[in-house]
C-alpha cells in the first residue's frame, strides 16, 4: 500500500486537474437538454394524478403511468442524441433550475447535471423502467390496488432520475431518499402480511444508517469546501494538499456507508433478501436493475474524492470483494427463486463496487456491468415472475422442474439471461464481468492476488448457483404440486422479457469490444492508464471460462442429472449457514436490536420513575400548597387567573416603589 | 431599530381573534353557528396576517418592522411595543395558519350531550383567545410586555387542558401550570433585574434599550440563567420536559397542537431573542452546557419516542427530540445553523400539527390512543393512512419535505462549531425512522381488523385539515426560499449582536 500511494495520488492530482476543465466548465444546457427536468416531472405528474385522483383514475391510471414512463424515455432519447452530436469534451451540460436552500452561507442551487454518466443511467432507468411498467400491466392486472402500484412505480422512476441527474449531493439525497421511500412502499405493498411490512421497515432502517453516512459526508464537504455541489467539491479536492487526506478518507468512508446501505453491501446487506416480499416487477426494477446500483453510481460520481484517499478506495474494494463472495455463497443455498436471485444481485453489485474501488481502470467497467446486469437480472426477475404467475405464486424451486416444455418463451429468455450472467461469450456478462476480473488482477503486492482470486472464485460460484437455479426451475423432473397447471404468461409480460433478453445477448457485444462504453465515459471518469494484470489476459480468460464451466457442470450433475429432493437435505455447516444468510440477522439482532430494545425500555422506565419522579415530588409539594389555596378560594380553578393578575399588580407596585 | 407602521397590523391580528372569542362566547345561538363564527374570525385574521406579511420588507435595516409603540405604564418603563423580525413573522404566520386548521380539527372535540352549546362555545372562544396571546408573545418588543404575554398564555391553555382534556386532565393541567409558573417566576426576577441594569426611563423595558448593555459578567450570567430556565422548561428540554407528555396526551388534539407546535416555540424563540441578543457573553459562556443538553434532548427524546405505546405521548417525545435540534442550531451560533433552527421552528409546528391532528382522526374512530389497539388500519381508512404517512415522513425529515431542509441546515451549520455534537445528533435520523415507521407498521399494516364495518375513511372536513399541512411540507420542502429569505436577515442581525459584543470584549481584554 505505501508504494502504491504516491502514484495513485499523483494520478488523482493530474486527473482532477483534467476534470476541472470538463466538469468545471460543464456548459449551460442548450437545445432540448434544457428540458431535462421533464425527465423527473413527467413520472411525478403521473404519481400525483393517480394518488390525488383516487378511484376515479382506476380505469386508465395504469396506462397513463406507463405512457408517462415511456414519455420520459423518449425525452431521454432525444437528449441522448443531442449529446451524441457534440464532441466528447462538450457533452456535459448543466440545467440550473432555481435557488433551493439558502440558509446563511449554505447555498444550494437545484440543478441537473446531464453528462455521459447520468445519461447512461437515464436510458437504463427509463427503458427498463418502462418495460417493467408494461410487464406490470399483466402481472398486477387483478390486484385491487393496481392504481396505487403504478403510482409508486412512477414515483420510483422520477426519484431515481433525480438521483442520477442531481448536480449536488444535497439534491441527490432527495432522489436517494425518494427511491428509498418507493422501495419501502413497494416492498410493503402487500403489507397486510406483517412479515412484508417488517421487510419494508428493515430496508428503510438499513438505508437510514447509510443516510447517516451521506449526511456526515456532506457536513465535512461543506466544512472544507463551503459547498456540496459536485463542481465545487471536485475543484476543492483538486486544490487540497496531502495534509487533508484524513478528511478525504472520512468523506470517502461516509459515502461508502451510504452506498452500502443503498446497494446492500456488507455490512448493511441484510435487507435485500427480505425485500423480495415486494411484487416481482418491483424486485426486477428496484431491487435488481436500478435502485440497488445507486451506491455504485455514488462511488463513481465521487471518484475524485476516492482517488484522493487510497485508504477509502481500498475499503471500497474490500467491501466489494466480501459482498461478492457473501452473496454468491448465500445464493447457493436458497431454494426460494427470488431470494436466490436477490443473493445474486448482491454479489453482482459486489463486483461493480470492487471495480469502482479500483480507480480509473475500473469505473467504466463498473458502470458497464451495471448496465448489462440491469438488463439480464431484470430479465431473469421478470422470468421468475412469469414462472410464479404460472405456478400459483409458488417460489420454492424444489417444486419447479421441467418448465422448459410449458413455458417456452420464459425458458429461452431466462436462458439468455443465465448465459449472460455466467459470462459465456458472446453474451453481455462476458464483456463486462470478465473485464472486472481482469482489472482486479492489476496492481502490485498482495492486492491483485487477493481481489483477483476473489473475483475469479466468485465467477465460479456464480456459475454454480445460477445454473442450479436454472436447472431446478426449467429442467429435470417435474416436481409440481398437484394443483398447478403452468402456462405461458400473457404477451404484456413476455414481450418485455424478450426485449430484455435481446439486450442481455447483444448489449455487451455492442458496447464492449467496440470500446464504446469506455470512450463514452472517459470524459467523466478519467482515462485509465494501460496496466497489465499480474497474469496474462488470455490466461485469465481461459481460467475464468474454466471455473465457470466447472461451476455449471457441478450444478448439472447435482440438479439436472440427479433428482432434486422435494425437501432440502440437512446439508453441511456451510450450507446451513448460507440458508440463514450467514447468520446476518442473528448478528444484527444480538448486536443492535436486543441492546436497543433494552436501552429504550430502561429509558422509558427511568423517565417515568426518575426524572418525572423528581419533578413530581416538587410538584406534590407545590400541589399541596395550591390545594390549600384552592380551598380558600372556594375551589374555582379560574381563581388562578386572578392570582396571577394580582401577582402582576403586586410586582408592578414593587417596581414603582423601587423607582 | 424599529420601523414604525402606519397601520397597526400586529394589534389588529391580536384584536380580531379577541373580538371573535367574545362574539363566540356571548352571542346566543347554536354550537354549530359558534364554530363557524370562530372559524370565520380565524380565517379573517389569517388573511390579514398575509396582507401584513406583504408589507414586510426582507431587506430592511431596522431589526423590527410593522412596529407600533405606545407608552403603557411609563412610571415603570413599560411600553406597549410590537414589531417583528423575520423569525417572529414566520412564527406569527404559522400561528395564524394553524389556528383555523385546529379549529376545523376540533369540530367534534366537545361532546354536545350535556350543556353542549355552552361548553363548545367556551372551547372555541378559548382557542381564539390563545391565538391573540400567541401573536402577542411573538410580536412583543418590550421585555415586560413579552413577559405578560408569556404568562397570560398559560390561562387559556390551563383551561383548555383542565376542562376539555382526557381522564387525567386536572393532573396534567396542574403539572403544566406549575412547571410554567416556576419558570415564569424565575424569569420575572430576571426581567426586573435586567430593567434595573438598563438605562431606565419611560421606555426602559424596550428590547432596543436593553440590547448591548455592558453588564458585569456575573450579573449577565445570572440574568441569562433566569431567562434560560424559563425557556428550557417551555421548549422543553431534558430534564425539565416531563410535563409535556402528560399535557399532550391529556389535551384535545387541537390544544396539543397549539401547545406543542406554537407555545413551546416561545422557549426557543426566547433563546434567540433574549438569551443570544441580550446576553451574548453569557450565552457564549453557557454554550458547552447547552449544546450537551441539546444533544441529550435529541437522542433521549427519540429513544423514548420509540418506547411509547400512547400515541400522543409518542408525538410529545418526538417534539422533545426536535426541540433539541432547534436549541442545538441556536447555540451553534452560525448563520447556517441559526437559519436552520428558525426554519425548524416553523416546520416543526406544521409536522407536529399533522401528527397530532391526523393521528386523532383514527384515534377517534377506534376510541383508543394506545398503539397495541390498532393494526391493519390502512385497509380501514386508506386516505387517513396516506396522510398520516406523509406527516410521519415529514417528522423523520425525509429529503424533499420541509423538515429536511431545516434539520440539515442545523446539522451542517453545527458541524463546523461542534462536530461531535452534530454527528451524535445526526444518528437521530436513524432513530426517527424507527419511531415513525414502527408506529406506522403497528397501526396501519397487518390484516384488516374485524368488526369495524361502520368505520368510514376521512370526511371532507378532515381532508381540509390535512391538505394545508401536506401542501406546506411539499412546497417548503422543494422551495423553502420564501421562508429563508425573511429568516436569514433576522438571523444575521441576531448574530451581529453576538459578534459585535464578542469583538468589543476581545478589544477590551487586549487593552
Amino acid at each position: 500500500m505505501p508504494t502504491a500511494l504516491p502514484s495513485l495520488l499523483s494520478s488523482a492530482g493530474t486527473y482532477a486537474a483534467g476534470l476541472a476543465t470538463h466538469d468545471g466548465e460543464a456548459h449551460a444546457a442548450t437545445g432540448f437538454t434544457s428540458y431535462a427536468w421533464l425527465l423527473v416531472a413527467l413520472p411525478l405528474v403521473g404519481t400525483a394524478i393517480l394518488l390525488i385522483g383516487g378511484r376515479r383514475t382506476d380505469k386508465w391510471g395504469a396506462l397513463l403511468a406507463t405512457a408517462l414512463s415511456w414519455a420520459a424515455f423518449l425525452v431521454g432519447l432525444v437528449i441522448f442524441f443531442q449529446m451524441l452530436g457534440r464532441d466528447a469534451g462538450n457533452r456535459a451540460q448543466t440545467v440550473q433550475l432555481y435557488e433551493w436552500v439558502t440558509g446563511g452561507s449554505f447555498q444550494v442551487q437545484a440543478g441537473l447535471l446531464v453528462d455521459q454518466l447520468s445519461m447512461a443511467f437515464v436510458l437504463l432507468i427509463t427503458f427498463v423502467g418502462s418495460l417493467i411498467h408494461v410487464y406490470s400491466l399483466g402481472y398486477m392486472e387483478h390486484d385491487p390496488d393496481k392504481r396505487r402500484f403504478f403510482a409508486y412505480l412512477n414515483f420510483f422512476v422520477a426519484s431515481m432520475l433525480l438521483l442520477v441527474l442531481a448536480n449536488s449531493y444535497l439534491l441527490l439525497y432527495v432522489g436517494w431518499e425518494g427511491v428509498g421511500l418507493a422501495s419501502w412502499l413497494l416492498i410493503g405493498f402487500w403489507n397486510w402480511n406483517p412479515a412484508y411490512a417488517t421487510a419494508a421497515n428493515k430496508a428503510f432502517f438499513a438505508n437510514r444508517v447509510g443516510d447517516f453516512g451521506l449526511s456526515v459526508a456532506m457536513f465535512i464537504m461543506f466544512f472544507h469546501f463551503g459547498s456540496v455541489d459536485f463542481t465545487t467539491v471536485n475543484a476543492g479536492v483538486a486544490g487540497l494538499q496531502g495534509a487533508h487526506q484524513g478528511f478525504m478518507t472520512a468523506i470517502g468512508l461516509m459515502l461508502l456507508l451510504a452506498a452500502c446501505g443503498k446497494s446492500a453491501q456488507f455490512p448493511l446487506q441484510s435487507w435485500l433478501g427480505d425485500a423480495m416480499a415486494g411484487p416481482t416487477p418491483v424486485s426486477a426494477l428496484i431491487h435488481a436493475a436500478t435502485m440497488v446500483t445507486a451506491g455504485v453510481y455514488l462511488v463513481v460520481r465521487s471518484h475524485v474524492i476516492f482517488e484522493a484517499s487510497p485508504t477509502a478506495q481500498l475499503v471500497v474494494v474490500i467491501v466489494g470483494a466480501i459482498t461478492l463472495l457473501f452473496g454468491a455463497i448465500v445464493g447457493c443455498a436458497k431454494d426460494d427463486i427470488k431470494k436466490a436471485l436477490a443473493a445474486s444481485t448482491m454479489s453482482q453489485i459486489g463486483y461493480m463496487m470492487l471495480a469502482a474501488g479500483l480507480g480509473p481502470i475500473g469505473y467504466a467497467f463498473a458502470i458497464f456491468h451495471l448496465l448489462t446486469h440491469g438488463f439480464f437480472k431484470a430479465g431473469m426477475f421478470l422470468g421468475a415472475g412469469s414462472v410464479m404467475h404460472g405456478m400459483n405464486d409458488q417460489v420454492d424451486m424444489r417444486r419447479f422442474g421441467g418448465l422448459s416444455g410449458v413455458m417456452k418463451i420464459t425458458w429461452i429468455t431466462f436462458g439468455i439471461g443465465w448465459l449472460a450472467i455466467l459470462g459465456v461469450p458472446p453474451f453481455a456478462g462476458f464483456w463486462s464481468k470478465d473485464k472486472i476480473i481482469e482489472a482486479a488482477f492489476v496492481g502490485e503486492g498482495w492486492r491483485p492476488w487477493v481481489f483477483g482470486l476473489a473475483a475469479l472464485i466468485g465467477a465460479g460460484i456464480t456459475a454454480f448457483y445460477m445454473s442450479r437455479l436454472f436447472f431446478m426451475t426449467f429442467h429435470g423432473k417435474r416436481r409440481w404440486t398437484d394443483d398447478v397447471h403452468p402456462h405461458e404468461s400473457p404477451s404484456t409480460m413476455t414481450v418485455p422479457m424478450m426485449v430484455l433478453a435481446v439486450g442481455s445477448a447483444l448489449l455487451g457485444l455492442v458496447l464492449g469490444p467496440t470500446g464504446a462504453i469506455t470512450s463514452w465515459l472517459e470524459p467523466v471518469s478519467g482515462a485509465a492508464a494501460e496496466h497489465e494484470p499480474v497474469l496474462a489476459v488470455p490466461v485469465l480468460m481461459a481460467l475464468t471460462l474454466l471455473v465457470v464451466l466447472a461451476g455449471a457442470a457441478f450444478a448439472w450433475l447435482r440438479y439436472w442429472r440427479d433428482e432434486v429432493p422435494l425437501t432440502a437435505p440437512a446439508g453441511n455447516l456451510l450450507t446451513q449457514a448460507a440458508r440463514k444468510d450467514l447468520y446476518q440477522d442473528q448478528v444484527n439482532e444480538a448486536l443492535l436490536m436486543r441492546p436497543g430494545i433494552h436501552l429504550t425500555r430502561s429509558l422509558v422506565f427511568a423517565d417515568g420513575e426518575g426524572v418525572d419522579g423528581a419533578a413530581g415530588g416538587l410538584a406534590a409539594l407545590v400541589g399541596g400548597w395550591s390545594a390549600r389555596m384552592r380551598k380558600i378560594q372556594n375551589g374555582f380553578a379560574r381563581s388562578y387567573a386572578l392570582t396571577m393578575l394580582a401577582g402582576i399588580v403586586a410586582i408592578l407596585g414593587a417596581l414603582w416603589v423601587i423607582q | 431599530m424599529s420601523e414604525m407602521s402606519s397601520v397597526p397590523w400586529l394589534t389588529l391580528l391580536m384584536v380580531i381573534p379577541l373580538v371573535g372569542s367574545a362574539v363566540v362566547a356571548f352571542l346566543p345561538g347554536s354550537a354549530e353557528q359558534a364554530k363557524r363564527i370562530a372559524l370565520g374570525f380565524s380565517l379573517v385574521t389569517l388573511v390579514l396576517g398575509v396582507v401584513a406579511a406583504t408589507q414586510y420588507k426582507s431587506g430592511g435595516t431596522a431589526q423590527f418592522q410593522l412596529a407600533e409603540q405606545h407608552a403603557w405604564i411609563p412610571q415603570f418603563g413599560v411600553s406597549y411595543a410590537l414589531g417583528v423580525d423575520g423569525i417572529a413573522l414566520v412564527l406569527i404566520l404559522m400561528s395564524l395558519v394553524l389556528t383555523p386548521v385546529c379549529l376545523l380539527a376540533a369540530w367534534h372535540d366537545v361532546p354536545e350531550d350535556i350543556d353542549g352549546a355552552r361548553r363548545t362555545k367556551a372551547y372555541f372562544a378559548l382557542l381564539l383567545v390563545l391565538e391573540t396571546f400567541m401573536v402577542g408573545v411573538f410580536a412583543a418588543t418590550d421585555v415586560f410586555l413579552f413577559y405578560v404575554f408569556f404568562e397570560a398564555m398559560l390561562i387559556p391553555v390551563y383551561f383548555l387542558i383542565g376542562r376539555f382534556g382526557g381522564a387525567r386532565r386536572q393532573y396534567a393541567a396542574m403539572k403544566f401550570l406549575l412547571f410554567s409558573l416556576a419558570g415564569g417566576l424565575i424569569m420575572l426576577v430576571a426581567v426586573i433585574a435586567l430593567y434595573l441594569q438598563g438605562p431606565g426611563g419611560a421606555d426602559g423595558f424596550l428590547i432596543a434599550k436593553l440590547t448591548g448593555l455592558s453588564l458585569d459578567p456575573t450579573t449577565e450570567r445570572l440574568l441569562w440563567v433566569g431567562f434560560f430556565i424559563a425557556f428550557a422548561i417551555k421548549a422543553p428540554m431534558v430534564p425539565v420536559h416531563t410535563w409535556l407528555p402528560d399535557a399532550a396526551t391529556e389535551s384535545t388534539p387541537a390544544t396539543a397542537t397549539l401547545l406543542v407546535g406554537v407555545l413551546d416555540k416561545v422557549g426557543t424563540f426566547g433563546m434567540i431573542r433574549f438569551c443570544l441578543q441580550l446576553f451574548p457573553n453569557a450565552s457564549e459562556w453557557a454554550t458547552p452546557l447547552v449544546v450537551v443538553l441539546a444533544v441529550i434532548s435529541v437522542l433521549y427524546g427519540a429513544l423514548l419516542a420509540i418506547g411509547q405505546t400512547d400515541m400522543m405521548r409518542l408525538i410529545a417525545y418526538t417534539s422533545i427530540s426536535h426541540f433539541g435540534f432547534i436549541v442545538l442550531g441556536i447555540f451553534a451560533v452560525t448563520n447556517v445553523a441559526g437559519a436552520g433552527a428558525s426554519l425548524y421552528m416553523l416546520n416543526h409546528g406544521f409536522s407536529t400539527a399533522a401528527l397530532f391532528l391526523i393521528a386523532a382522526m383514527f384515534i377517534r374512530r377506534r376510541g383508543s390512543k394506545r398503539i397495541p389497539d390498532f393494526g391493519g388500519w390502512q385497509r380501514v381508512t386508506p386516505g387517513i393512512a396516506g396522510a398520516f404517512l406523509i406527516a410521519g415522513l415529514s417528522t423523520l425529515a425525509l429529503p424533499g419535505l420541509s423538515s429536511f431542509v431545516s434539520e440539515f441546515l442545523v446539522l451542517v451549520g453545527t458541524f463546523g462549531a461542534h462536530p461531535v455534537a452534530a454527528v451524535l445528533s445526526c444518528t437521530a435520523i436513524i432513530l426517527a425512522a424507527l419511531y415513525i415507521l414502527l408506529w406506522y407498521k403497528r397501526v396501519m399494516t397487518g390484516p384488516k381488523p374485524e368488526g369495524l364495518t361502520g368505520v368510514r375513511d376521512w370526511s371532507l372536513r378532515e381532508k381540509w385539515v390535512a391538505a394545508p399541512l401536506i401542501a406546506f411540507f411539499i412546497v417548503i420542502g422543494l422551495y423553502p426560499k420564501p421562508a429563508l429569505d425573511v429568516i436569514n436577515p433576522a438571523v444575521d442581525k441576531t448574530l451581529s449582536y453576538v459578534h459585535t459584543n464578542a469583538a468589543t470584549v476581545a478589544e477590551g481584554s487586549t487593552k
